[in-house]
This record gives structure tokens, C-alpha cells and sequence, in this order.
């Protein structure tokens, strides 16, 4: 009961502290530049953008000298480029598209988070849609994305690695696996046996379980003030409806691609109509799959960014006080949403594989 | 969808890619296998141990149920012994009761016979010993009465009177 209670507590201090450093960071943010712009709003509309995309140095915050200049307080990250042969150098080149950098008589400049190629004056040339046409180098930057998607694995490997290591001393679980093994046990009896059956859900277990903590401690943490929202890009979130999608096309019978392809027991033109469909909802699926988590994840980070934003905007003493509050039970449903979207991704995945190797005995 | 598109990072789908393919591997070889196995185990040691206790409850109703049996049993039999040895006890007491007054009866009658006997005996000596005696007498009177011939014909006028008479 204590410790629950200590969780809970634990929990509303952080979603405060949360709260109050991103404010304080749009705070610096509007202070800094709004004799420079003026504009409030677009300046708050500009910052939410920016900390939704990815980036490729590891910046926990950034302020303007009394000189003009900027300073970015955090580290450069590896950029790592496919130009003609393996480029690699590090991001504090690119002065977060300040300046050009230029390694090996190339030149190379950071441009809305991409890296374009460009000459020694570092010019941006558009077509007349206003589209860069500058060639874009093959980017496989280690971004703070990449780095926070390795914390987090390493984070997993301990804490789950360790929570199997207890099993071996003794049999009642102790310390955090009293925690997560009520969560294991879960996705195994709930999801992964009732959506693929008790025959063959042993063999994803592994993909489920890694999948639901991977994106709920991912989307928890990129709640948090130094967390990175990772799940907010629809890079990853397609990545992982692609596996999804792989394990589904690999472990497809025989049975689950005739009903795709020649659905039995409908008459021969409705076979042929049928065919195109099926095959469309296989891609459909896991493409919702993707879409879901990308479009669920942003829109919260989006709206929790704005209503503390407005606090901003409002300068009144009532108004701000109101989205605190506001802000404050949208963090708390954040929470609720980051671990939604992780079961909802593990569920309809175990649905998706119980799907490929369910087994028809009768025709329908 | 157009931005989306263009934000559409190919190093982050990669690393991801590659990233989480790792950190799958690495899960499920010192994460999530041992778990499970350990998991399962534990559910299979409890349902063993269930199993066994219930079990157990049974072979101890069961024996309880043996017990209890035995008791009875013993008991109706302790009962039926006591019954028994009360009949045998109550049949010896009347036996020799019976025996005892047949005895007495008899002793009785014995003893009856032998004075019956006795008297019988009794009464003829005392008969024998009255005749020899009234005999005696009647000798010794005869003697006297007959001592001298006047009183011989005494005797035979008053018998002839007698006849006489008769």
C-alpha cells in the first residue's frame, strides 16, 4: 500500500517537474527571441515543431548570448553520412544549421533537421514549389533519437536481464519483477494466448513482450523533462509495423494465404474480387498499426506543448493558472495514452500473427 | 501526409531497425526466456503442489474414513464380546442353579427312600419283636393258665361254652 502510494506521489512530482522545466525551456525559448521576432505565438508554434522532430545534436536546452549568438548546452552526436563512400563527423560542425561544414572538400549543411550538400557559402536552392533541391546525402546520423533508442534498450536488457537473474536464487519475485511480472503475465495470458492460441504463441512471446515495453517505457519517458519523444516519428513507428508485418508474411500457412488469395466457399467472381481486397488488408494493417501510434503519440505531445504554451500567451494570472491545471490532467492522461498505444500495438500484432497461423477445420 | 513523407527519416528507420532487432535478440536470450521458463515452472511446482495437497486431503478423509471404520467395527465387536460373556455368565449361574436343586432333589429323595426304607424295616422288626413278644406272653399265660388240670378244664368248659354259644 505504501509503495503504491509512493509511486503515485512519485509519479505527480515528475509529471510536475516535467510540466514546469518545459515551460521554463518555452519560457527561455520566448524570452530570447521575442525582441527578435515579436511574434509569440508562431514563436511557441515553432518551438513545438522543433522538439517534435529529431535532431542531430543532443541539446537539453539552447540560449542567446548578449553578443546574438546562441549556445547550445549539451553534446554533439556522430553524423554519418553515405556520400560516395563512408562520411563521418561530428554534429557541432554543423552549428545546428548554422554554419556549413565541410569534410573532405564537401560541404554539408543542416537545413529544417536534414542534411543537404551544398557549396563553401552553404546556399539552399528551391524549385519553384519551394522545394530544396539540393542532393541530399545518405543520412544514417547516430540523432538523439538513435541515442535514446539505445539508452532505453540498455535500459531494458538490465532491468529485464536482472529481473531474470532473480528467478534464479529464488522462486517468488522480488523487487521490480513483483512489478513487471504481473505485466508479462498479462501479455502472455490476455494477449498472446487468446489472440494466437495456446499452441503456437511461444514463439512471439518475445517479439510482445519487447515491443510493449519498448514503446510504453519510450513513450513514458519521452514524457519526462530530459526524455526524447521517439514514438512521434513516423521512421520508427514504421519500423516496427514492418516487423510486425514480416513476422505476419513469414508466419503465414498455407491455410491464411489461400484464404487471401482464393477465399473457399464463395462463388469464383467474388474470389477474384475478394483477392485484391485481402491482399490490400494485409498492408492495411500494420500501415494503421504505424499510422496510430505516430498520429496518437504527436497529437498529445502537440496539444500538451500548447495548452502550456498558452500560459504564455494568456499573461494573466487566472488563464495560466487554468491551463497549468489543464496541462497538468493532459500529462496524466499522456500516461495513460503512453501505455494504451504500447497495448494496443502488442494486441493488434498477437491479433495480426493469430490471424496467420490460425487453423481452419471447416470451410466457411 | 506530404510532410510526413518528407519527414520520413531513413537513418532513424534503420537504427530503429537494426536497434530493436538487437535489443529483440538480446531479450528474449537473457531476459525473456528465462523468465517464462522460471514463470512457468513456478506455476507448474504450485499446480503440482495443489494437486498433491488435494491429494493428501483425500488419503487423509480416506484414512480418517478407515479409522473411524476400524472403531466402529471394534467397538460393535467389544460390544458383542460383553454380550456374550454376560449370556455365557448368566447361562453358567442358571446351569448350576438347576444342577444344584436337580442334586438337592435328589439328595432328597435319596434320603426319603432310605427313611422309608428304614421305617419299613423299623416297623417290621418292632412287628417281629411285638409277635415274639405277644407270643412270649402267651406262652408264659398259656403256662400259667395251664399249669394244673382244673384249670385245663377250665379252660376247655369255657371254650366249649363258647361253642355253644356259637
Amino acid at each position: 500500500m505504501n509503495n503504491i502510494k509512493l509511486i503515485k506521489l512519485s509519479a505527480i512530482l515528475l509529471l510536475m517537474f516535467n510540466v514546469s522545466l518545459n515551460a521554463k525551456e518555452v519560457e527561455t525559448n520566448q524570452k530570447e527571441e521575442h525582441a527578435a521576432s515579436g511574434d509569440l505565438k508562431t514563436e511557441i508554434k515553432e518551438y513545438i515543431n522543433h522538439h517534435l522532430l529529431d535532431s542531430h545534436d543532443f541539446s537539453l536546452y539552447s540560449y542567446t548570448t548578449d553578443s546574438g549568438e546562441h549556445k547550445y548546452v549539451g553534446a554533439p552526436l556522430p553524423v554519418i553520412l553515405w556520400d560516395n563512400g563512408l562520411v563521418v563527423f561530428s554534429s557541432s560542425k554543423l552549428h545546428h544549421g548554422e554554419s556549413v561544414a565541410e569534410v573532405n572538400g564537401n560541404f554539408y549543411k543542416l537545413y529544417h533537421g536534414k542534411i543537404y550538400k551544398t557549396d563553401a557559402a552553404g546556399t539552399i536552392n528551391y524549385d519553384d514549389k519551394h522545394h530544396t533541391i539540393n542532393e541530399k546525402p545518405f543520412d544514417i546520423s547516430i540523432t538523439k533519437n538513435v541515442v535514446f533508442i539505445i539508452l532505453v534498450s540498455l535500459l531494458m536488457i538490465v532491468v529485464f536481464g536482472r529481473m531474470a537473474k532473480s528467478y534464479n536464487s529464488n522462486q517468488a519475485p522480488k523487487g521490480i519483477s513483483k512489478f513487471l511480472e504481473p505485466i508479462i503475465l498479462y501479455i502472455r495470458d490476455d494477449i498472446a494466448i487468446p489472440n494466437i492460441g495456446k499452441k503456437h504463441y511461444q514463439k512471439y512471446m518475445s517479439y510482445l513482450l519487447s515491443i510493449f515495453f519498448f514503446i510504453w517505457i519510450i513513450n513514458l519517458l519521452g514524457l519526462t523533462p530530459l526524455g526524447v519523444n521517439v514514438t512521434n516519428n513516423i521512421a520508427v513507428t514504421f519500423a516496427l509495423a514492418l516487423l510486425t508485418y514480416l513476422i505476419t508474411f513469414f508466419s503465414g500457412t498455407k491455410d491464411y494465404w489461400k484464404h487471401i488469395f482464393w477465399m473457399p466457399g464463395v462463388p469464383t467472381p467474388m474470389k477474384v474480387i475478394l483477392a485484391p481486397i485481402e491482399l490490400l488488408g494485409t498492408f492495411i494493417k500494420p500501415f494503421s498499426l504505424m499510422i496510430r501510434l505516430y498520429a496518437n503519440i504527436t497529437a498529445g505531445h502537440i496539444v500538451l506543448m500548447s495548452i502550456i504554451g498558452l500560459m504564455f500567451v494568456f499573461k494573466s494570472w487566472i488563464g495560466s493558472s487554468l491551463s497549468f491545471g489543464l496541462a497538468f490532467a493532459l500529462a496524466l492522461l499522456e500516461l495513460l495514452v503512453a501505455a494504451l498505444q504500447a497495448y494496443i500495438f502488442t494486441m493488434l500484432s498477437a491479433l495480426y500473427f493469430g490471424m496467420a497461423v490460425e487453423e481452419h477445420d471447416e470451410h466457411h | 501526409m506530404e510532410k510526413l513523407i518528407e519527414q520520413f527519416s531513413f537513418g532513424l528507420f534503420f537504427w530503429q531497425l537494426l536497434l530493436f532487432g538487437i535489443l529483440v535478440y538480446f531479450l528474449k536470450k537473457f531476459a525473456w526466456k528465462p523468465i517464462l521458463t522460471a514463470v512457468q515452472e513456478r506455476e507448474d511446482s504450485i499446480n503440482n503442489a495443489l494437486l498433491s495437497a488435494e491429494k493428501a486431503r483425500i488419503e487423509m478423509q480416506n484414512l480418517q474414513a478407515d479409522n473411524e471404520r476400524i472403531l466402529k467395527e471394534a467397538r460393535s465387536e467389544r460390544d458383542a464380546m460383553l454380550k456374550e460373556a454376560r449370556e455365557i455368565k448368566d447361562k453358567m449361574i442358571s446351569d448350576s442353579k438347576e444342577e444344584a436343586q436337580k442334586q438337592a432333589s435328589k439328595l432328597i429323595e435319596q434320603a426319603k427312600h432310605t427313611i422309608e426304607n428304614e421305617k419299613q424295616a423299623a416297623i417290621v422288626e418292632l412287628k417281629n419283636q411285638v409277635a415274639e413278644l405277644s407270643i412270649n406272653i402267651a406262652e408264659k399265660v398259656l403256662k400259667d393258665e395251664l399249669s394244673s388240670k382244673e384249670k385245663q378244664l377250665k379252660v376247655i368248659d369255657d371254650m366249649l361254652k363258647d361253642m355253644k354259644l356259637n
